[in-house]
């Protein structure tokens, strides 16, 4: 318990330093003892209006928003992991985030003027992949990694070709943006969809924190945690309903963004071992930072043009998904 | 105590377990011998509802297995399986601490005395120096040695060992159910365990149950059932039974000609 504790506080302090850092930083600079004066609340710190616009308006809740999706994808990631003991799965790659995708966008096209509906569609989406992939990956001797990856790539492509169905459906000119969406957006938000993405978090990462006792345990095979006393099937059926609780809210705020959910879990074990416990949650707060970085990365680094920050995820989980997958 | 009564178990037409009952009673070792296929682990499932049962009933204490909570079965019959799935990096300690999980909340900690059982079962187990080592740096001996030691942290008063020697050299072979033997003799444990050797058994056990084609051939103390007759019926294979010159147990030796 002492050692979760420290992880967290750990990370809570990276992720903070985090927050203030890409608080700052952007194709406007801001006076950092100003800004920061003003982030803790005081009046009359000497910002300019424009300067408060752009750092309530703009930039804080694209980083909140950030650090929500983050969250939102490393700790499902953590939980799919345990479930479905493989280190490789991934909300992104095992096509979950496209089920959700597939969601939002008809949400988008059939029910366009109800905000709401566009998480709960996604949220639908997401449930739906992951139990189509684990039936498809679950062959009679068990779900082996290189089934469950195969059966991620069916699922995934099946889905693509329904999002390229729906593309047809929309106006010419909303296309673009949503090519952009598709690759982890978080430039268009809204206030209520980033309340949502926190209220997911929150409700997502209680859940499976909740389960990581039972998840360890499941982590080193279904019937041996069955003898040892863990529910199996009620277990199983919570993380994917929190692990697809979490996927929706992020992929219909900010679109797909891929491998954050393979990348954090695997640092936070790496570094702090494999204890469930400390890994989900340690993946919520560390996938927070993770995002918060890449998506500063995306925004500045072609100022004052945008990269999606799915683009920066992907740069760096691709090739760490390749030395994962070699390691065997 | 486990009692099955009866008790058949089919996939589809086939019986894979045929009408089999049989008694773990405190204190004793049951072994359950029987060639591939014979149903011997099918028959180790039933005995803690991991196997459903089609036919028949299992008794914890009289009272139908089924009707217990799962982490009460957890904690009165625990299941020593061949190997575990490793792909995470975990300790020996981390390892033997899941045995405590039917003991406290299924949600938060282990608890200071959850922590003090495992380590007296890793000493009891010879395990102790290993604790914060990781279960894939070891042996496989030590590692069997680590899943026995994770079945013993959960304090049950019924062991279920499936092939616990597989994979051990003769040193290992004989530690291993030395410490169950132990556990029988002094604390009323009562174990059941499928093994291939017959030998191990005929030392260890204190009735054996033999198995074929998912039907009970014969079950009794070693003597009585470790015969030449009744091991050519469940084997298909002449065996020469004499005694052991140290222990007087039966000593099976297979005939090739």
């Amino acid at each position: 318990m002492r050692k979760t504790l420290v992880v967290c506080g750990l990370l809570l302090f990276l992720l903070a330093a985090t927050f203030v850092i890409a608080s700052l930083v952007g194709s406007q600079r801001l006076p950092p003892s100003s800004s920061l004066c003003a982030l803790v609340g005081k009046s009359g710190c000497g910002l300019s209006f424009e300067q408060q616009a752009i750092l309530f308006d703009l930039r804080l809740p694209r980083i909140l928003l950030a650090g929500a999706v983050g969250s939102c994808l490393a700790a499902a990631g953590a939980g799919y992991q345990a479930l479905l003991r493989n280190p490789l799965a991934e909300p992104y790659l095992l096509g979950v985030s496209n089920g959700a995708a597939v969601g939002t966008m008809t949400a988008l096209v059939f029910f366009g003027r109800h905000e709401w509906s566009r998480p709960v569609m996604a949220f639908a989406g997401a449930l739906l992949a992951t139990f189509v992939v684990y039936r498809l990956a679950r062959g009679r001797a068990g779900a082996t990694p290189e089934r469950l990856i195969l059966a991620g790539v069916i699922v995934t492509t099946f889905l693509s070709s329904g999002i390229v169905f729906i593309t047809t459906l929309m106006d010419a000119t909303r296309i673009r943006s949503f090519t952009f969406w598709l690759l982890g957006d978080l430039s268009g938000t809204t206030s209520s969809l980033l309340t949502i993405a926190l209220v997911a978090v929150a409700i997502g990462v209680g859940i499976l924190a909740l389960n990581a006792r039972s998840l360890n345990l499941m982590m080193l095979g279904e019937r041996d945690a069955f003898d040892l006393g863990v529910e199996v099937g009620r277990v199983r059926l919570t993380v994917f309903v929190a692990a697809s609780l979490l996927v929706g809210a992020s992929v219909a705020s900010s679109g797909s963004v891929g491998y954050v959910g393979l990348v954090v879990p695997h640092l936070v074990r790496l570094s702090f071992g494999s204890d469930n416990r400390v890994v989900i949650v340690g993946s919520a707060l560390a996938g927070a930072a993770f995002v918060i970085v890449a998506d500063t990365v995306a925004r500045t680094i072609i100022a004052p043009r945008e990269l999606p920050v799915g683009a920066i995820t992907a740069l760096i989980g691709a090739p760490l998904f390749i030395f994962l997958l070699k390691r065997g | 105590m486990l009692e099955a009564k009866n008790i058949t178990i089919s996939y589809g037409p086939r019986q894979a377990v045929a009408d089999v009952s049989l008694r773990a009673e405190s204190g004793q070792m049951l072994a359950i011998i029987g060639p591939n296929g014979a149903g011997k682990s099918t028959l180790l499932g039933a005995l803690n509802a991991s196997v459903r049962i089609t036919h028949g009933e299992v008794l914890l204490d009289g009272r139908p297995l089924d009707s217990y909570a799962r982490r009460t079965i957890a904690r009165r019959i625990a299941v020593v399986a061949q190997e575990a799935d490793l792909r995470f990096p975990i300790t020996v300690m981390e390892f033997v601490l899941g045995g405590r999980y039917a003991w406290s909340n299924t949600w938060g900690w282990e608890s200071d005395h959850d922590v003090e059982v495992a380590r007296g079962i890793l000493r009891e187990t010879e395990m102790e120096e290993f604790a914060g080592r990781l279960m894939r740096e070891l042996s496989g001996g030590e590692r069997q040695r680590a899943v026995l030691a994770r079945a013993l942290a959960t304090e049950a008063k019924v062991l279920l060992l499936d092939e616990p020697t597989a994979n051990l050299d003769l040193a290992h072979q004989a530690t291993m159910l030395k410490v169950v033997r132990g556990r029988c003799d002094l604390r009323d444990t009562s174990a059941v365990v499928v093994t291939h050797d017959v030998n191990l058994a005929a030392e260890f056990a204190d009735r054996v149950l033999l198995l074929k084609e998912g039907r009970e051939i014969a079950t009794g103390p070693p003597r009585a059932v470790l015969t030449a007759e009744l091991l050519r019926t469940v084997f298909d294979l002449e065996v020469l039974v004499d005694a052991h010159p140290v222990s007087g147990a039966p000593r099976i030796t297979p005939v090739h000609v």
